[in-house]
């Protein structure tokens, strides 16, 4: 029919919006670090391509170990993590306990992970609280024990810190799968049967829920296989994960360690790459047990009692991260706190003040870079959305893909060839260059975020305003944008609190010269005086949760005249 | 000339071979309700929807629609001047009942104060006197009903649909908002069409009686 085009200019506009702004930087920027990967950089002399910076990168000392620890860490912190979600669901939901859990996620999620790193810090140190806690009377300990309670040559604080970041996220998605097949009949079918809740968590429903979150797992998985900033506040120290290490030698004056950096960066897309691979092929192996074992029709307690297990894991790890968030706000009030007391003998605004002169610059900057890029990229989500939506198409597969392209290219092996590129184009240092960077982190997650409810707006009503003489620019900005503030509002806090959290983009594409909370944070994480770190981390957290806050009271105050928007049907 | 007229009128869901319904003929007065009646799922409401221009990519059409004398291919719905009330109502939710009329009135009427008034009295002449501000969400289903079929007469639209617009209500509402759908096509001297699977929505049409 005719009305298949309507729309077409603004689906190009967007088309060549994303391609020009996001698919192509990110080729090229991956095609820019294998270039110095494989020892081309005319900028320092080489004009040839060799193996030698690989054949480099493995002579580093602890190079090997440094890989290990990455892939241990990171795989293992991914299926701890959906594990972990899966139970504490699936106990949730016995509770009738869904909607409080997604509340108390909400705050987890909204802190940035350099945030929650150095809370954890605080908590599980030999100095840190809980050792604190059971100090003397249980361990003895009148001094913090030599431990290696943080930087673990295991990884197992970075793995605990990324699941505090991660479970929550999986919470949330594990609950919103929910909702899209009939999970309560299933779940009363298959008791029926003698089967217990458990069993049916496991091979009933688990299944149909992985298949609907399988590609935030991915994203969940590469981005654990590549963090940096909770890596070097938790992770291994000598040597560190590969990630860290190889940020240290691309940000290193050295230009010879930059070819070992780049091979690096490059090795860990290809590790990355594979360990999806594998994580794929276990899924069939996985699937293909689960069937025979569930033919085999056994009604046993085995379920049961993993599912425990991880349920108390899960809740342990809860609360080591709400404990994490609590320790950030007493440590930004102490004054005087020794080992071992519980609670800080002399509380002052010391820390605020200290760092009061400091503090205002980057929380400014990072305010700035936050409202920026979610404008930016709310405005080409809400473009995408209604080109697809004229064009009265469903999204093509290739688009989705699109969407989700980078959040599954590990960040350091694409920031060092952008960084290249945005030398020679001269915007690099520049506050513009980082709000283009971390535009392209934040606009997948804007436009997963508001897809689903743009597409549940009753289409009635925009076709009612249509008869009633409204064009389309006026049904998209008096009915459909109005109808969706809630969802809007909602996407935009967490593009802001994922652009709060940026630390690489922030690093690189800054140059070193763009200082948010978070690349403060993490560069105090390692000083001296809690005090300080603290005070950082907690703005870093306090910034994303007015976002939330925001995105809740606008659509309240806004609509609490209208009942079937105020939020409460919602 | 501002007669509804329908010339072979058919719909085929693509990929099927048979359309809904034998091709379609009817031409229906200004001032006139015909009805066309049919089981549930027969293709009323898509017939409606074609005649508004919203026909989804997954039918395919043949035949013309000509409203006052003008063949509707192409049109895009906005510019059709049909207006349609169906069911659901449709009022949008973010809007107050007064706005939602606002929203329908035509640019004809300019002026805020000239606007207000023209939204006034047609809320007053629905018996909806002093519900400007109210949310939509408050209404009674009959309230409803008379707010977006009144919306809809602000716009003045050429040609009115109804599809099914009485059979969410009770029995006792369904006959009085059926005779104030009526009336206020009379007085606006628009054709319009009923589509249905009450006899009873037909017969109190008065118009012309079409089965499918």
């Amino acid at each position: 029919m005719i009305r298949r085009r309507e729309g077409f200019g603004l689906r190009l506009l967007v088309l060549l919006t994303v391609l020009f702004a996001l698919v192509l930087p990110i080729l090229a920027g991956l095609a820019q670090t294998a270039a110095v990967a494989f020892g081309y950089l005319p900028a320092a002399g080489q004009k040839t391509f060799g193996l030698a910076p690989f054949r480099q990168l493995l002579s580093m000392p602890g190079a090997r170990s440094a890989l290990t620890s990455m892939v241990v860490a990171g795989c293992g912190a991914t299926a701890l993590s959906l594990a972990m979600a899966l139970a504490v669901v699936a106990e949730a939901h016995r509770h009738r306990g869904a909607a409080l859990l997604s509340r108390l996620a909400a705050p987890l999620l909204a802190a940035p992970h350099a945030a929650m790193a150095i809370g954890l810090a605080f908590v599980v140190a030999p100095s840190g609280w809980i050792a604190r806690l059971c100090s003397p009377w249980l361990t003895g300990w009148t001094l913090p024990p030599d431990l290696p309670f943080v930087h673990d040559p295991w990884g197992l604080a970075l793995m605990l810190g990324l699941a505090a970041k991660e479970m929550p996220f999986f919470l949330l998605v594990i609950l919103t799968s929910l909702t899209q097949f009939p999970a309560e009949r299933q779940m009363a079918a298959a008791r029926s049967m003698g089967y217990g809740r458990a069993h049916v968590w496991l091979w009933v429903l688990g299944p149909q829920i992985y298949r609907l979150i399988r590609l935030p797992v991915y994203v969940v998985l590469v981005f654990s296989l590549s963090v940096v900033d909770m890596s070097l506040v938790l992770g291994p120290s000598n040597p560190p994960t590969l990630p860290v290490g190889v940020m240290r030698w691309l940000l290193s004056p050295e230009i010879r360690l930059l070819f070992p950096g780049a091979a690096g960066a490059l090795a860990i897309t290809l590790v990355a790459a594979m360990v999806v691979g594998l994580w794929m092929m276990s899924e069939r192996i996985v699937a293909a047990a689960g069937r025979a074992w569930v033919c085999r029709g056994s009604r046993g307690h085995a379920e049961a009692l993993v599912q425990a297990g991880f349920a108390a894991s899960g809740a342990l790890v809860f609360a080591m991260a709400f404990l994490s968030l609590l320790s950030l706000l007493i440590w930004s009030f102490a004054k005087q706190w020794r080992f071992p007391d519980a609670l800080p003998r002399v509380w002052s605004f010391d820390g605020w003040q200290m760092s009061g002169a400091t503090w205002t610059g980057p929380l400014l900057t990072s305010l700035a870079l936050g409202l920026l890029t979610v404008i930016l990229s709310l405005v080409l989500a809400i473009a995408w959305l209604e080109a697809e939506d004229r064009a009265l198409l469903p999204r093509a597969r290739w688009a989705e893909a699109l969407i989700y392209l980078p959040l599954l290219v590990p960040q350091i092996s694409l920031l060092y060839g952008l960084q290249i590129l945005a030398l020679r184009v001269g915007i690099s240092g520049g506050i513009g260059a980082v709000v283009w960077v971390q535009a392209i982190y934040v606009f997948p997650y804007m436009m997963i975020a508001l897809s689903d409810p743009w597409r549940a707006l009753d289409r009635r009503l925009l076709q009612m305003a249509a008869l009633l003489g409204a064009g389309p620019w006026r049904r998209l900005f008096r009915v459909r944008l109005p109808c969706l503030l809630q969802p809007i509002m909602t996407a935009a806090a967490i593009g802001f609190s994922v652009s709060a959290a940026q630390y690489l983009p922030t690093l690189f594409l800054g140059e070193g010269r763009v200082a948010t909370l978070t690349t403060e944070a993490v560069a105090l994480s390692s000083g001296a005086d809690r005090r300080i770190a603290a005070t950082y981390g907690l703005l870093q957290t306090l910034l994303p949760l007015m976002g939330y806050g925001l995105a809740f009271a606008v659509p309240w105050l806004m609509f609490r005249n209208r009942r079937a928007l105020s939020g409460a049907t919602a | 000339m501002t007669a509804l007229v329908l010339e072979k009128v058919a719909i085929t869901r693509n990929g099927q071979s048979a359309p809904l319904f034998p091709p379609l003929d009817l031409s229906v007065p200004a001032g006139k309700v015909a009805t066309v009646m049919g089981p549930s799922g027969i293709g009323k409401s898509t017939l409606l929807d074609f005649i508004a221009g919203l026909l989804g990519p997954d039918w395919t059409a043949s035949g013309r629609v000509i409203l006052a004398g003008r063949d509707l291919a192409g049109v895009p719905p906005e510019s059709r001047r049909v207006g349609l009330v169906f069911q659901e109502a449709g009022l949008f939710p973010h809007l107050s009942v007064g706005e939602n009329l606002a929203f329908g009135l035509s640019g004809d009427t300019k002026g805020r104060a000239a606007r207000r008034a023209a939204v006034e009295m047609a809320l007053s002449s629905a018996g909806l006197a002093g519900f400007y501000g109210r949310d939509p969400a408050s209404l009674s289903g009959g309230q409803r009903a008379r707010a977006a079929l009144m919306r809809t007469l602000l716009s003045k639209p050429a040609a009115l649909l109804l599809d099914e617009p009485f059979s969410r209500l009770d029995q006792s509402l369904r006959t009085e908002i059926r005779q104030f759908v009526f009336e206020h096509v009379r007085a606006a001297e628009i054709p319009a069409l009923l589509v249905t699977h009450d006899p009873e929505d037909g017969a109190a049409a008065g118009g012309a009686l079409l089965n499918i």
